[in-house]
């Protein structure tokens, strides 16, 4: 093709995709391209956020030119390629490479708390009409119900070898806790040693089990709610803990937490979370929770009262103490744990109340 | 942060110090391990073994508390062998001459004595900064919880300005915040020298727009007081603090000198405490009044890179629990303070909004899940990522300071020989009162320990697993002994995450004299089998 100097876009790179031509970047593969033209291309070993693996060949498609079909994900756009991205042929592929799949697993369908990406190997069955049950493959991958940990189920017999587990641990979180043993149907993910997670470099960060596309790996945790029977509602918020502040999506069945998924567009946090943001969210529903206000009795123990009680006698206390001593003499430690709201009342319970500075938070220790 | 989380995958030389980032940071030390296999250069300053010394390229672990000797030989070092940004210095700083005078008694063999670890190391450390074409500073708690913590942080700012390791991606001075939302309780005002986003209660006109804006003719104008000058005044027939309000906060567990501040708290006349469980803090309380949780309440907070996002509630508040900002209000309007008719936390975020220059940007309807960095000064204003680009705070020269070495409040001596010093562990949250009641955690961590180098557990007639006791001036404890080359030795390491093993019953020798920041990290004991 000899370039046109007289064009705009005579120097851009070009592609054809299912017969529309667009441009494209350098570097970009042809799974890219295609996903910004809204082409739905299948894929099991593809997460964004790692190195294209090209294990799966889902994402196959025809190019132009070269006999064999290209695993979209990790071949790059190049200036002239001519892609289709489903053709008849392609797609049968696609749908046996699926049954085939299908016949080395326990079951196709998981329950949706077992992690983030867990339905994706269903809906892609469905999508292809894949459960023939034509092939009668050996069952590969055996689960490890040893490992007590209370996180993360290992349920390996789910697994189809994407190895997404053991790149996210590796690419994503750098602690490379995962390991692959063995090769073809005795592949088997794993730790060093076959140890216990808890033996190995694991840090129950759970990105493992958000990435694993068929439920193999899976929230052991958010598993104790599978029986109820109200729908999964996913609310949008904010980790409490550390101040890196991860977007995380709260699991609820009716007034229940289940569970918490990270958020893959959070700004801070790019899908990423650690133990604690994943697995910690069940304080707020425990028992110890205080449920009533407190009033303190002579006798040093406490009374639940109403709010107008107590907030009554807060507020007395606190004028009391002003007509005793002074208003210096009353003081606010704010939280760094709740949020804006909570804080700026406090500092302007004590600037407009009583017109000090007398206000501090847990920042100094 | 003066830059942004996502770009700490970007220097190309990182110093780390003072920072637990992979057990405390986790999710932002997975972008320094990027940076890592990009092929980045990390320097750790820590006294103990961390995971993060441990993927160092150079671990530094310098004596507890001797920062600011580690950092005056680096400086030293970086204008000895002419790697300092002469550009940056001429175009941006002041104060460079003095400090360039101040520098040349502070050579690596002075600091190599005080710091406990070699001269050469100390200069390898410097080059590689001093080198770095995008050098970055992270810092935790490690350098502000001493008597010198302004001066380590200045110190820090110092070898930035030397270098120009400010004001462009990757780089900065990056501390990592403890809290989810400790930054927003400054950007607040819950800090006695400002008002709502860092107006200093000392300017006249500040003074004068919150006296309007409050509806508060007696205003002090300055006359501030921090927690722990509060603490000591608590009961006190002069100038005395009688009546308390504490929000969420285990202050007898977190603070320093558990003894002191159990003793403050009681001394009151009337204590109120707002909080979700009933902690050693809430116990000693006159009311206890019980504030709806995370994921029971809509709010915002601030994280550590300034980034303002939205909290929702997903479940409905336990049992009558309300949320602070509500009850803060109900206390208010009883004792006739005006001001206090919200309905909403959205109507208490955008008043605070109006009356923040570095917010006045944003509203409760334009934050979306966490699309601005503060500064935002005005409405369509993109946020502020990177601190620093183009000029410092009003246009004025980032300034040298002249620091010198001083020793902790408290050093070993016959009576207490080995260093302790405190943190924090992966998989609990401070005090545990949220953690510890998380189902699981227990399988992982279920008691805290002593972490003490196996030579020092043989030396001193331990045995690795049984029980010790550790005394400082101040108390005892008793806990379990671990033996792990994480610790060096002569020093010591603990949570203080478990009530059980208080460590704070030990700790409160110091505080810095400018913030009030208590010197945690630092902690002369003795140690023996229990």
């Amino acid at each position: 093709m000899i370039n046109d100097p007289s064009s705009n876009i005579a120097s851009a790179l070009s592609i054809t995709v299912d017969g529309k031509a667009t441009t494209f970047t350098e570097g970009e593969t042809i799974y890219q391209v295609a996903t910004r033209l809204q082409k739905d291309i299948p894929t099991l070993c593809y997460d964004d956020r790692l190195e294209a693996f090209g294990g799966c060949r889902l994402c196959v498609v025809e190019v132009e030119g070269i006999r064999n079909p290209v695993a979209s994900c990790t071949t790059k756009a190049a200036d002239g390629m001519i892609v289709k991205t489903a053709p008849p042929k392609i797609e049968k592929m696609r749908k046996t490479l699926l049954e085939m799949v299908a016949s080395e697993n326990r079951e196709i369908d998981v329950d949706p708390l077992r992690g983030l990406a867990s339905q994706e190997f269903a809906t892609l069955i469905n999508r292809y009409d894949a459960r023939s049950g034509r092939f009668n493959g050996a069952k590969s991958g055996t689960s490890n119900l040893k490992d007590l940990n209370p996180f993360i189920l290992r349920d390996y017999e789910q697994c189809i070898s994407c190895y997404r587990c053991v790149r996210v641990c590796a690419e994503q979180e750098g602690d490379y806790a995962i390991t692959v043993a063995n090769r073809g149907f005795h592949t088997q993910i794993s730790t060093e040693f076959n140890n216990d997670l808890r033996d190995s470099d694991c840090t129950f960060c759970g990105q493992c089990i958000q990435t694993c596309p068929t439920g193999a790996l899976a929230d052991k945790k958010a598993l104790r709610s599978e029986e109820l029977p109200e729908p999964i509602k996913k609310t949008r918020t904010v980790c409490p803990y550390c101040a890196v502040g991860c977007s995380i999506d709260l699991m609820t069945k009716g007034d229940k937490i289940v569970g918490a998924q990270p958020a893959m567009d959070g700004p801070a946090n790019k899908g990423a979370l650690c133990i604690k943001g994943q697995f910690t969210y069940d304080f707020i529903q425990h028992e110890d929770r205080l449920q009533k206000p407190l009033m303190k009795q002579p006798d040093g123990t406490f009374k639940e009262v109403d709010w107008n009680t107590a907030l009554d006698a807060a507020a007395k206390g606190f004028a009391d103490a002003r007509a005793k001593y002074g208003r210096h003499s009353i003081f606010g430690i704010a939280s760094g744990r709740a949020p804006h709201e909570a804080a700026y009342t406090m500092q302007k319970f004590i600037r407009a109340g009583f017109g000090t500075h007398h206000i501090d938070n847990c920042s100094r220790a | 942060m003066s830059n942004p989380l996502k770009d700490m995958d970007k220097p190309d030389t990182i110093f780390a110090i003072g920072t637990n980032m992979t057990e405390c940071h986790p999710v932002a030390a997975t972008g320094l391990k990027k940076a890592l296999t990009k092929g980045a250069k990390l320097i750790v300053a820590d006294p103990r073994k961390t995971h993060l010394a441990e993927l160092a390229h150079l671990h530094l672990p310098i004596r507890v508390g001797s920062d600011v000797a580690l950092l005056l030989a680096m400086a030293h070092v970086i204008v000895r062998e002419e790697l300092a940004d002469k550009e940056f210095i001429a175009e941006r700083t002041g104060g460079f001459v003095q400090f360039e005078a101040h520098l040349q008694r502070f050579s690596p063999e002075w600091a190599a004595e005080i710091c406990e670890v070699p001269a050469e190391d100390i200069e390898q450390a410097a080059r590689w900064y001093g080198n770095a074409k995008l050098g970055a500073i992270y810092y935790t708690l490690g350098i502000t919880e001493h008597i010198c913590g302004v001066d380590n942080v200045q110190s820090l700012c110092n070898l930035a300005l030397l270098t120009g390791n400010l004001g462009k991606e990757g780089t900065g001075i990056n501390p990592m915040r403890g809290q989810n939302n400790i930054q927003g309780a400054g950007d607040c005002g819950a800090v006695p020298n400002n008002y709502v986003g860092f107006q200093p209660v000392t300017d006249k006109s500040f003074h004068e727009k919150f006296k309007e804006a409050y509806q508060q003719p007696e205003m002090d104008l300055g006359n501030q007081m921090t927690k722990v000058t509060a603490l000591n005044l608590c009961g006190a027939n002069e100038g005395g603090i009688h009546a308390m309000l504490i929000d969420g906060e285990n202050t007898v567990v977190t603070d320093p000198d558990k003894n002191h501040c159990e003793k403050a708290l009681k001394a009151l006349d009337h204590l109120v405490v707002i909080d979700i469980f009933l902690t050693e803090t809430a116990q000693m309380a006159d009311i206890v009044l019980p504030a709806s949780a995370w994921g029971e309440t809509d709010g915002v907070q601030a994280n550590t890179e300034r980034r303002v996002q939205r909290l929702r509630a997903a479940v409905p508040s336990y049992g009558d629990s309300k949320p602070d900002w509500w009850i803060i209000s109900e206390i208010s309007k009883r004792l006739g303070t005006p001001g206090f008719e919200y309905d909403s936390a959205k109507d208490v975020f955008n008043e605070l909004c109006e009356l923040s220059p570095i917010y006045a940007g944003l509203n409760w309807d334009n934050i979306g899940d966490g699309n601005f960095q503060w500064p935002v000064p005005e409405e369509g204003h993109p946020g502020t990522p990177i601190l620093h680009e183009d000029e410092f705070k009003d246009g004025k020269p980032g300034l040298f300071k002249v620091i010198g070495y001083r020793d902790p409040a408290e050093v070993i001596d016959d009576d207490y020989p080995v260093w302790l010093t405190t943190g924090r562990r992966l998989q609990a949250y401070h005090t545990r009162t949220q953690t510890g009641r998380a189902s699981g955690i227990d399988y992982l961590l279920n008691e805290e320990t002593l972490e003490v180098h196996p030579d020092d557990v043989a030396d001193w007639g331990l045995i690795d697993g049984t029980m010790v006791k550790m005394a400082s001036r101040r108390g005892e404890i008793e806990l379990k002994v671990e033996a792990t080359t994480r610790s060096p030795r002569g020093t010591v390491f603990t949570s203080f995450s478990f009530a059980d093993t208080n460590v704070n019953i030990l700790t409160g020798s110091g505080y810095d004299p400018v913030t009030q920041t208590a010197e945690l990290k630092v902690c002369p004991v003795k140690i023996w089998p229990a």
